[in-house]
This record gives structure tokens, C-alpha cells and sequence, in this order.
């Protein structure tokens, strides 16, 4: 079986803050990671390939930095990494963005499962996953917890509802996108990292994947972003003091007030 | 690409300040950008002497876009009920709508659909589109995706507009890439540009750290997935008249390769958290489990639901589906208190919009303060079982 996972290098959100006072952001050295929903995917890709024999390859679109996440994930246990990298993919929206992928999977001569995370915690729109499947024409399933089988060419598996879950199973090649209760993702392995070090990635740019130039980077979005601002919170405050109990008398005499 | 006018600029730094991405740098005297630059503008507004610019390289409009005209609501409805977002689409749907002078529509799809056309019609559609067929009886992204697809096709309208649920979530993208249209996630704020009459869509993005205002220029429709719980419905009005249109697509459009097996709801809290009107929620400073069962006190004694931070639920002491904020649920209940949260901003975008905001914790210092209506501070473990027994006290009355 040949597994595809796509990861995402991102900015480290822990590293964000909002500074209240002049209410911009705060960021000392932010650092890129592997988007975390990814490492779940990966690992899921992994734990199939080991269970059921294949290869794993690991896939991104970014900038050539992105190269080190590649590298993470096949100490993580991935196979091969492929880099898309080109300025022109620069300002890429979700459409661009599934564009460039989906012709990345075909060049490398297509899989038979692809994985992705729920969502990347940068953009966090949830929608490159089926995106990619709409584009290569292959069924989808999105916030997948659990595999459930995976034999005679069709995949069973259980995905999250707001009201529950249900079990669903399609035939391969299939693509899915995984939440973080699917599994605990392992940490890389001695001989996982020497491969890391070592294993040349396959880098292709625009012309290589065959990219339509009008589908590509910021040209090629049907979205445009025309703003982006802080939120405001709002600043309306009453403190409440005293001691225990005249702050507890307080509170009882609010909530009478509001219940 | 960014372009950066070396003359022009004097290295103050603003730029590398306001980059959400860590993409620019002041270097030797200028700013330098990096790959990583998103595009996003927001240092182009910021720079104070015009040193940045982006090159857009105009994308062609495919078609005339005055051909489509109308706001589409995606009336969510499954295991017999339709979700309160379609109500809340319909209210936001109906301003747009009037504002652009056009008509509102609804799309109904499932089985067993008696009776539910009418309360979107009750809840301000002009039109109901129904497609009321067995095969529809679970829901599949291919089926309820094609059959969206086509209606849209057919009928042309320049907006629409669905509840960013699971379901939401996971189907209107692919009714996005096959009408190669742009799709705008999770929106909080719509409104239509005086200009032109264009969606403004605005939605928290990097973990709710900022908020982008979106459009789609070049194609139709504008499609936007919109929160849960932060649009308005309408008061229902069973008198207001609309139509209901029965559609029969093609059997072959209604076949899923996506086979439901089984479809499990899940044990529902006794008071569900979106729709309760009181929501107690504990965060970190419970400490434990033994700690966490305070917050359960209170709400039980209130008659609220459950809710907390996920650092809480992270912890093991409560299960996932009360975790509120940006990867949780959003919640606007008439009253929200908040015990032993930090009220970091992943947290604040998914109960800012409550009433009333009752905040306890030790450090006066600590951010739910600023959305707080009613703060204290002090520890947590002596004031709640205290206001608990306060409150049960005043129930046996
Ligand atoms: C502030 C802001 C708001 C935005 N809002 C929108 C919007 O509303 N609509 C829109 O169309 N675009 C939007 N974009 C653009 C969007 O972030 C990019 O298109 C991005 O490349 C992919 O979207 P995402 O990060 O949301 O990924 P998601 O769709 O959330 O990612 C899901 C999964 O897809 C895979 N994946 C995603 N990106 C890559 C990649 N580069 N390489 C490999 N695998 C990947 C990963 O497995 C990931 O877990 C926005 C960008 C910014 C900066
Ligand atoms: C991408 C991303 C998504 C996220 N999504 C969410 C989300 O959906 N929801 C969410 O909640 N978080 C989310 N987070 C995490 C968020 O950033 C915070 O880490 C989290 O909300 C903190 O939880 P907390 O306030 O319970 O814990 P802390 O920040 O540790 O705060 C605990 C508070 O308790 C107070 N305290 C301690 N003891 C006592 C006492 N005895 N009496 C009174 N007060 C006391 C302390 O003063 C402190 O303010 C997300 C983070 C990221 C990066
Ligand atoms: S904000 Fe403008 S002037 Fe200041 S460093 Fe950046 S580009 Fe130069
Ligand atoms: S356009 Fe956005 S991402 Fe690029 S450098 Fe400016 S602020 Fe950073």
C-alpha cells in the first residue's frame, strides 16, 4: 500500500501572544514545528504501513525550511519526503493550495491512501484535506479517530460527528483527515534520525508537477485576504472585593439578579 | 510577491512587529522578507511611510459574476432535528440578503423531512429547496455534495453560507473545489461592501491570535463555513410566506461511495453546552479531578452545563466535548463563570460573546479579567463551595 501523508510546517502557536497592552502580537523567536494534527497523521500512516506492509511518503508544499519538518517526520518513521517548493506558490489559498498538492500526489505516481491532519494550526480552514480528494476524484472521510480495518482494497473506519461518530468504510485509494484521539504519536527512534540526517529529498517546483499557472500561489486563489487585525476584547470590568464572604454574599446577590 | 522599496524604507521595525509569521526582518538598516511570507497585507497597512507593497498580479473573472444573484442557507438537519445554526444562518442570510435586495433560500436535505421546511420558512427563508429522499437518510459528503452542487449549479446564487460543523466542515469543501470557487472557514462576521457588494468574511485564524477579513473577487458563488453560536436568529414568525420546493435529483447523484455503516449518538450531557443558558467552566487551578468536580457542584446547583479550558481537559478530569474555544465549542450563554481559567485568547474567542462573564481566580493579573463583567480575586476553593451552598440553600427555599 502506498501512503501519502501531507504535512505542514508551521508557526508554533504556544509562541503567540497577544500583548493586552498594545493589543499586537507578541513573539519572541517564534519557531516552526510540524503542524501538531499532522504528526497524528503521520503516525496513523506509519502503524498502517507497519501493519499492513508499504511505503510511507511524506509530502509539503512551503518554503525550503519546510525541509526540516520533512525530515522529522521520516525520523518519525516516513519512508520518503517530497518538497514542493516554489516562490510562485507564495499566498496560496486553500483552492491553490489543493491545486499544487493533488499535482504533486500524481507526479510521484499517485497513493493509495493519503492522510492529513484535521487541520493546519496556522490557517486552520479544515479544507485542504478534501479539497486534495475532490481534485484527484477519490472518497474522503474527515475527523477520523480510528481505523478500524483496512483489507481487501477498502478502509473502515469511525469519524466524528457533532452529535457522536460513525463508522464508514470506502474503497481505496481514499484520502482522510485525522483528529488527535486517533493515536499517540511515537518519538523519534535512534535509527529514524541517522535516516533523517542522510536521506535526500526529492524537491519539485511548479514546472515539475506540471502546476497550471493560473491555479498557483497568489494569482491562482479565489480567496483574498483584505484584512487582518488583532481581536478586541472587550473591557467593561467591575471587580468584586471584601473578604470570603462578603464576595460570596456579592456573587449570590448577581446571579439572583440574572437567574 | 512583497515588495520592499529599500529607498523608501527606514528600518523602524514596525513591520517585523506586526508579522503574525515572523516573515520580516529589519536587517542592516531595511526590511528583508522571507519565504514564509503568507501574503497576508497586514504589514503593508502598518509600514507608516508606504515602504511595502504587494504585487497582485490581477487573476482573470471567469464568467459574469451579475449572473448570479440570491443568499443559499444549507439547512443542517440530521437524526431527526435541524441544527440550531440553520437558524442562526437564516438570521445573518435575511440581512444580507435584504441588503443586496435579493432573495433568501434554504436547502433542506435528509429524509423524513415533514415539518421542517415550514420553520425554515418561519425563521426568514423566502424559498426552501427540499430534497426529501431515503438515500439522504445518512449524511455522505458524496451525496450531499452533489446534490448541493447541482442546485447551485442550476440556480446561481452569489452566496452561500453553512454552519462550520463537522458536517459543514466537511463537505462544502468539496462543493467548493468542483464549482472552483473560493471558500472562506469558520466565519464570525459577514457583511456586504458598500463598493461593490461583495461578501466581507471575517474569521479568527492562527489559533484565534488574529482575525482576517476575506473575499472572494473573481468567482461565484462566495461560499463561507460560519460558526455555531455567534450569528442571531430571527424571531420565528409562522405567519411569514414562502415556498417550498420539492427537487428529485438523479438517483445516481444521491449514490455515496462512502459507506455508513453504523452512526452512533453519543450520550448527550443532560444540558447540552451550546444551548444552555448558564455554563460553569473550570480551567487549570482545580488542581485535580477531586477539584474539578466543584465546577459539576456549581452547575448542577445552577442548572448549567458543564464546560472547560483545554487545559483541564487535556488533564484527564473532564472529556473533550465540554472543552470551549478556538479547537472547542463556542458558547454565548446569558451567564459564563469561569473558575481557575487563565483566559488565554483560544479560550476567550469561544465564550467572549456571553452575557454576562463571571470570572474567580487568585491572579489579579490574569486576562479573563478583561472580558470579565464581574471579576474576583482570590482562590477558587474557598469561594465556590461557599457560593455553591449559598446558591442550593436558596433553591430549597
Ligand atoms: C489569516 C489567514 C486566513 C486564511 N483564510 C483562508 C480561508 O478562509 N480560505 C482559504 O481558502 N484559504 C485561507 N487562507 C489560506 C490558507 O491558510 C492556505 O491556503 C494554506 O496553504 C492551507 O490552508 P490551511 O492552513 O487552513 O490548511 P488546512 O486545510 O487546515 O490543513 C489541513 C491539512 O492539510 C494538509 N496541508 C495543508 N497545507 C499543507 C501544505 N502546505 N503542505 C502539505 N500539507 C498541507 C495537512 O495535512 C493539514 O493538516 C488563509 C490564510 C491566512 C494567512
Ligand atoms: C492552537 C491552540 C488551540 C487552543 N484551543 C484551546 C481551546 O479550544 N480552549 C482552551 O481553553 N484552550 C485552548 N488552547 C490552550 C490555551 O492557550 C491555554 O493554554 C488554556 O486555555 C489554558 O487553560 P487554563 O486557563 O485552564 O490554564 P492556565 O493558563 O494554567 O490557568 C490556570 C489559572 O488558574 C488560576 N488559579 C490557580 N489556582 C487557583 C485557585 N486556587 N483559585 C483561583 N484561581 C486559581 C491561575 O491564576 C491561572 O490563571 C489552545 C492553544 C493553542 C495553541
Ligand atoms: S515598517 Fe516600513 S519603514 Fe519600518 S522597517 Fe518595515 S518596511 Fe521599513
Ligand atoms: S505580508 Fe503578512 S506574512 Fe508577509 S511579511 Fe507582511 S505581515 Fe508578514
Amino acid at each position: 500500500m502506498k501512503i501519502v501523508v501531507c504535512v505542514k510546517q508551521v508557526p508554533d502557536a504556544k509562541d503567540v501572544r497577544l500583548d493586552p497592552n498594545t493589543n499586537t502580537l507578541a513573539r519572541d523567536g517564534v519557531q516552526s514545528i510540524m503542524n501538531p494534527y499532522d504528526r497524528h497523521a503521520l503516525e496513523e500512516g506509519v502503524r498502517l504501513k507497519e501493519q499492513y506492509g508499504g511505503t510511507v511518503t511524506v509530502l509539503s508544499m512551503g518554503p525550503p525550511q519546510a525541509g526540516e519538518t520533512l525530515r522529522e517526520a521520516v525520523a518519525c518513521g516516513a519512508d520518503e519526503a517530497v518538497l514542493v517548493s516554489d516562490r510562485a506558490f507564495a499566498g496560496a489559498d486553500t483552492w491553490a493550495t489543493t491545486h499544487t498538492l493533488s499535482q504533486a500526489i500524481k507526479k510521484i505516481g499517485g497513493a493509495d491512501l493519503i492522510l492529513c491532519g484535521k487541520q493546519a494550526i496556522d490557517g486552520d480552514t479544515a479544507q485542504v484535506g478534501p479539497g486534495i480528494a475532490e481534485r484527484l476524484g477519490i472518497p474522503y472521510a474527515t475527523y477520523v479517530k480510528k481505523v478500524v480495518t483496512c483489507e481487501n482494497g477498502a478502509i473502515r473506519l469511525q469519524r466524528m460527528m457533532d452529535d457522536g461518530y460513525d463508522t464508514v468504510e470506502m474503497d481505496l485509494p481514499a484520502l482522510m483527515t485525522v483528529v488527535k484521539e486517533i493515536n499517540e504519536p511515537r518519538i523519534p527512534s535512534l535509527k529514524g534520525k541517522m535516516k533523517a540526517k542522510s536521506i535526500a529529498i526529492t524537491t519539485l517546483n511548479a514546472a515539475d508537477i506540471g502546476a497550471d499557472p493560473d491555479q498557483i500561489g497568489l494569482k491562482g486563489s479565489t480567496t483574498q485576504v483584505v484584512r487582518v487585525f488583532t481581536p478586541q476584547v472587550r473591557g467593561e470590568r467591575a471587580m468584586l472585593t471584601g473578604t470570603v464572604d462578603e464576595v460570596v454574599a456579592q456573587l449570590v446577590e448577581k446571579l439572583e439578579s440574572l437567574l | 510577491m512583497l515588495r520592499i522599496d529599500i529607498e523608501a524604507c527606514i528600518g523602524c521595525g514596525v513591520c517585523e512587529q506586526t508579522c503574525t509569521f515572523g516573515a520580516i526582518k529589519v536587517e542592516e538598516g531595511h526590511a528583508v522578507v522571507g519565504d514564509n511570507c503568507t501574503l497576508c497585507g497586514n504589514c503593508v497597512d502598518a509600514c507608516e511611510v508606504g515602504a511595502l507593497s504587494i504585487e497582485r498580479e490581477e487573476r482573470a473573472t471567469k464568467g459574469n459574476l451579475a449572473d448570479w444573484s440570491g443568499v443559499w442557507v444549507y439547512a443542517e438537519y440530521r437524526h431527526g432535528r435541524t441544527a440550531p445554526v440553520a437558524f442562526e444562518l437564516l438570521g445573518v442570510g435575511r440581512k444580507l440578503a435584504d441588503e443586496r435586495s435579493v432573495k433568501l433560500a434554504a436547502v433542506l436535505l435528509g429524509s423524513n423531512l415533514a415539518g421542517q421546511a415550514e420553520e425554515l420558512i418561519a425563521a426568514g427563508a423566502d424559498v426552501v429547496y427540499r430534497v426529501d429522499d431515503p438515500s439522504l437518510a445518512h449524511f455522505t459528503d458524496d451525496a450531499y455534495g452533489n446534490v448541493l452542487t447541482d442546485l447551485i449549479r442550476e440556480h446561481k446564487p452569489e452566496i452561500v453560507l453553512a454552519g462550520a460543523t463537522a458536517i459543514g466542515r466537511s463537505f462544502i469543501p468539496r462543493v467548493a473545489t468542483s464549482l472552483a470557487t473560493g471558500l472562506t472557514a469558520d466565519c464570525t462576521d459577514l457583511a456586504i461592501r458598500a463598493e461593490d457588494g461583495a461578501l466581507l468574511q471575517t474569521r479568527p485564524a492562527f489559533g484565534g491570535n488574529i482575525m482576517a477579513t476575506i473575499v472572494c473577487p473573481h468567482t461565484r458563488p462566495q461560499i463561507a463555513t460560519v460558526r455555531p453560536m455567534v450569528m442571531k436568529p430571527l424571531a420565528r414568525d409562522a405567519a411569514r410566506q414562502g415556498a417550498i420546493i420539492d427537487v428529485k435529483p438523479a438517483a445516481a447523484r444521491m449514490k455515496s461511495r462512502v459507506r455508513v455503516i453504523e452512526s452512533v449518538m453519543e450520550e448527550q450531557d443532560q444540558v447540552n453546552l451550546c444551548e444552555a443558558d448558564v455554563v460553569v467552566a473550570g480551567g487549570r487551578g482545580l488542581d485535580d479531578a477531586k477539584g474539578f468536580a466543584q465546577i459539576r457542584e456549581l452547575a448542577d446547583v445552577l442548572g448549567g452545563a458543564v464546560a472547560a479550558s483545554r487545559a483541564a481537559v487535556d488533564s484527564g478530569w473532564i472529556g473533550y466535548p465540554h472543552q470551549v474555544g478556538q479547537t472547542g465549542k463556542t458558547v454565548a450563554p446569558k451567564l459564563y463563570i469561569a473558575c481557575g481559567i487563565s483566559g488565554a485568547i483560544q479560550h476567550l474567542v469561544g465564550m467572549q460573546s456571553s452575557e454576562t462573564i463571571i470570572a474567580i481566580n487568585k491572579d489579579p493579573n490574569a486576562p479573563i479579567f478583561d472580558v470579565a463583567t464581574y471579576g474576583v480575586v482570590g482562590d477558587l476553593f474557598e469561594i465556590v463551595p461557599k457560593l455553591t451552598e449559598r446558591m442550593r440553600g436558596r433553591n430549597a427555599r
